[in-house]
């Protein structure tokens, strides 16, 4: 039998998203000053490491058809507290590792158990929860900074090279994919999770398990937005209680998911696609910089580069023949 | 009935209330294994209620079901498929984005390390594409790929890959094709010779006369009488599925009908992706036209086709006997053509429910009550205070929001915020469905009014009395197509139904 045709059309928007990055990084490193040199690769990779783990929560919320604008606050959260807990010994730091981790869970949680039986849209209580974590991070951190003992071990280790060559950030981002994604996407649970983002009440009348998919979803949407602020702080050696950063890096994140093919009425998409995403959505925008433009031409640039990459996904709209579907 | 056979499942005295309305009213049913056993009656006899209750999607009010002589209940549907009790529904329980494969399996796949098996459920969904005729189906081809016919089939694979032992089928022939149905009657067949028990619901009766041991008629939530199969007449059988008698709830008709002048509206020959099949229709002015027909005929379609909301609908429309381009429904609404359509679902199409009584009112007729582009507060007013005494809308004030009122007042607010338009055609999509009797008898009055005074309306009901009592001319439609013409005195219960059913006998004329 022939599954490779299936099996490339459940890549498509996955592809997509992967030759347009290939497309805007190869032009940024053609007019970089310094070229295709492993420093520049590394920088270009810390920083779209970043928002892909911000990208990669928002990616689970989104197959659920739901959306999280709380993601951005749990990353400064979580940027925030490292700037506390990654101090002292290997161990110590450990554990602070551990301890942001499961600030990023319990974030996630709270917002799942909201949208569960809250029963109000997720829009609505991620904007809510997001105020709430980003009060808590302005309460630990007024000011920039970070804690004395502050021990950049790991995190020089985790934002270096390995062998000289290969970003480790993204080794790294790569073995999260392997060891989370992958065994998710063919978890059950993970099949739930796009089983409600499609259809709702066909899931519900299939006997899927309708709250837990939904619940599974923010708990890993907080987790992986906690691990994106552990790397701000890994980069930044602090934390810094940023407003703007926050709103950025969640409205940043929809970009990515939408550029990286996964659908915002849920149920299709990956993760991988929305990593591809996230990294096209950074080199856009680095692209001015290598082509000496004025920086203040960075927003209208990439948005209208966002728009013509979605507007490619909207091209079956013109097949629909009952134009009351085009609401639904 | 066969006593050898053994009643795997039985319902005793289940009842069942929707705010006032009976849905079931103390049904008994009796399942037995190896036998297909067909449940008939009109829409809104409580045929779905009873298999929700069956399948754990609604929980009964009273009575109890029993499972092999023991009691149980079904807290959601995974509970009720967990006993064996599979039910393959008329709105289709499949997950759009997943691939055939994922669909079968999804209430239980295949693990290996606790991760989902793939080639298993590769093997597993062949087996029961197979199974249920459609070996020719790609397993890893999207749901939302595959044409409603191939839907249908993946449905029942899906049922069977559960093991079922009592399987319930909702109209699950009426998306299929001739050569489709013919395949899962012989699925069915086998699946009775290896024990399992089939509860069949189906408006074709020869579907029926095929394939049932027994037969249930439900009438008003009552179930009426339980007979083996062939031992009454059609004609019997409607009569039971009929049973009641009219109440006189209609304005009585009268002749306006304008037969010289062009007919206001004139449909030739509208096609549509294979739910409309050629239907041409005349409406003069004074005229009421019914759709009847089963749910689901292609009444819906025509509706929004004549309203240009359809695409690549092929065929001609004509308005006052000239051809005409209806882009929209704002082409639709403007003067020349002037019509309106009352759409089915007053809550997502009709009205906006948090906002004013006013504010519905006024969204359609905005080019009446507006000079230069500015609302005349005092022209608007006026309208809507004609409005609200003309259908009696019972709001305390225009100013409260449309959700708060109740569901008669709201579909006289959907009514008469198109009147506004003063429209000449007027289509209704099933006006009265869900509403009390009182609201109804008003409605009808005002059809009656409005067709009087020069309107020509096209009211589609899924209640036939409806049609009785309202319509000058009833078009019956089956497969997208005009199946039967009634009018005047030929529109009788008993005529529609045979008609709808696609029963071909024609001694009906009293």
């Amino acid at each position: 039998m022939n599954g490779l045709r299936y099996r490339f059309a459940e890549q498509r928007g996955m592809l997509l998203a992967l030759a347009i990055f290939v497309l805007m990084f190869a032009l940024y490193v053609a007019n970089h000053p310094a070229g295709f040199t492993p420093n520049v690769v590394q920088t270009a990779a810390n920083k779209g490491v970043l928002l892909a783990l911000v990208a990669v929560a928002q990616t689970f919320v989104v197959l659920t058809a739901g959306i999280d604008l709380s993601v951005g606050m749990i990353f400064i959260l979580a940027n925030c507290l490292a700037s506390y807990l990654l101090v002292g010994t290997p161990i110590g730091v450990a554990l602070g590792v551990g301890g942001v981790l499961l600030t990023g869970l319990a974030c996630g949680a709270l917002n799942g158990l909201l949208v569960i039986y809250g029963r109000l849209q997720p829009i609505v209580i991620t904007i809510a929860t997001g105020a709430v974590f980003f009060g808590i991070a302005l309460w630990i951190r007024p000011y920039p900074g970070s804690a004395a003992g502050f021990s950049s071990d790991l995190a020089d280790a985790l934002t270096g090279k390995v062998f000289g060559i290969i970003p480790a950030s993204l080794l790294f981002l790569v073995v999260l994919v392997l060891v989370v994604w992958v065994p998710f996407r063919r978890s059950v649970i993970g099949r739930a999770v796009y089983a409600v983002g499609s259809s709702e009440p066909a899931a519900y009348m299939s006997g899927v398990p309708v709250m837990r998919a939904k619940f599974t979803a923010y708990m890993l949407s907080g987790l992986f937005a906690a691990m994106g602020g552990l790397f701000m702080t890994f980069f930044t050696y602090s934390g810094e209680a940023s407003l703007a950063n926050g709103n950025t890096y969640t409205l940043s994140s929809i970009a990515a998911v939408v550029l990286g093919g996964v659908s915002l009425f849920g149920g299709r998409g990956s993760a991988i696609g929305a990593i591809f995403g996230a990294l096209a959505f950074r080199a856009i925008g680095d692209l001015l910089f290598v082509f000496d433009f004025d920086p203040l031409w960075q927003p209208l640039f990439q948005g209208v580069v966002l728009l013509l990459a979605v507007s490619l996904g909207a091209a079956r709209l013109f097949q629909v023949r009952n134009r009351l579907d085009l609401f639904s | 009935m066969d006593d050898d056979a053994v009643p795997i499942f039985r319902m005793e005295a289940i009842s069942k209330r929707y705010g006032g309305v009976h849905a079931l009213d103390h049904a008994d049913l009796v399942v037995r294994a190896g036998r297909v056993h067909a449940i008939l009656g009109e829409n809104g006899a409580g045929k779905s209620t009873l298999i929700k209750i069956m399948s754990g999607v609604v929980a009964p009010d009273e009575g109890r079901m029993l499972l092999d002589g023991q009691e149980v209940s079904f807290a959601n549907p995974a509970a009720a498929n967990a006993a064996g009790i599979v039910c393959i529904f008329q709105e289709l329980s499949l997950i759009p984005d997943l691939s055939v494969a994922d669909n079968i399996v999804i209430s239980n796949p295949p693990t290996r390390f606790g991760m989902i098996d793939r080639k298993a459920q590769q093997a597993i969904a062949m087996a029961a594409l197979e199974r249920a005729g459609g070996g020719d189906i790609h397993p890893m081809e999207l749901v939302k790929d595959l044409p409603l016919s191939r839907r249908q089939i993946v449905e029942i694979a899906k049922a069977l890959a559960r093991k079922p032992r009592v399987l319930i089928l909702d109209e699950a022939t009426s998306a299929l094709t001739a050569a489709d149905v013919e395949t899962v009657f012989g699925v069915l067949k086998r699946l009775r010779s290896e024990g399992i028990a089939l509860l069949y619901i189906s408006h074709r009766m020869h579907e029926i006369a095929e394939l049932a041991d027994d037969c249930t008629v439900f009438r008003n939530g009552r179930k009426i009488a339980t007979y083996p199969a062939g031992s009454k007449s059609d004609d019997e059988v409607v009569e039971l599925m009929i049973g009641r008698e009219y109440s006189s709830v209609f304005p009585p008709k009268q002749d306006n009908v304008d037969r010289v002048a062009a007919p206001v509206l004139e449909a030739r020959n509208l096609s549509w992706m294979q739910r409309l099949n050629g239907i041409s229709l005349t409406a003069r002015a004074g005229e009421v036209v019914g759709l009847g027909g089963l749910d689901g005929q292609g009444q819906r379609e025509l509706l929004l086709a004549l309203f240009g909301v359809l695409r690549g609908v092929s065929g001609e429309v004509l308005i006052d006997g000239k051809p005409r381009n209806i882009s929209g429904p704002r082409a639709a609404k403007a003067a020349d053509i002037g019509m309106a359509l009352i759409p089915e679902d007053r809550k997502t199409e009709g009205l906006m429910l948090p906002m004013s009584v006013r504010d519905n009112l006024s969204f359609a007729a905005m080019r009446q009550i507006s000079r230069g582009g500015i609302v005349d507060r005092k022209a608007e007013s006026a309208a809507i205070d004609r409005m609200m005494k003309l259908l009696a809308i019972k709001a305390a004030n225009p100013a409260i929001p449309v959700g708060a009122l109740s569901g008669g007042n709201q579909q006289k607010v959907v009514i008469a915020k198109w009147l506004m338009v003063e429209p000449r055609i007027i289509l209704l999509n099933d006006p009265t469905r869900g509403i009390d009797v009182g609201t109804k008898q008003e409605i009808y009055a005002l059809l009656r009014q409005l067709a009087a005074e020069g309107a020509a309306i096209i009211l589609y009901s899924t209640d036939y009395d409806e049609l009785i009592g309202c319509c000058d001319r009833v078009l019956v439609l089956y497969d997208g197509a005009v199946k039967r013409e009634l009018a005047g005195a030929e529109i009788t219960e008993h005529a529609l139904i045979a008609s709808a059913l696609n029963i071909d006998h024609r001694e009906s004329v009293a």
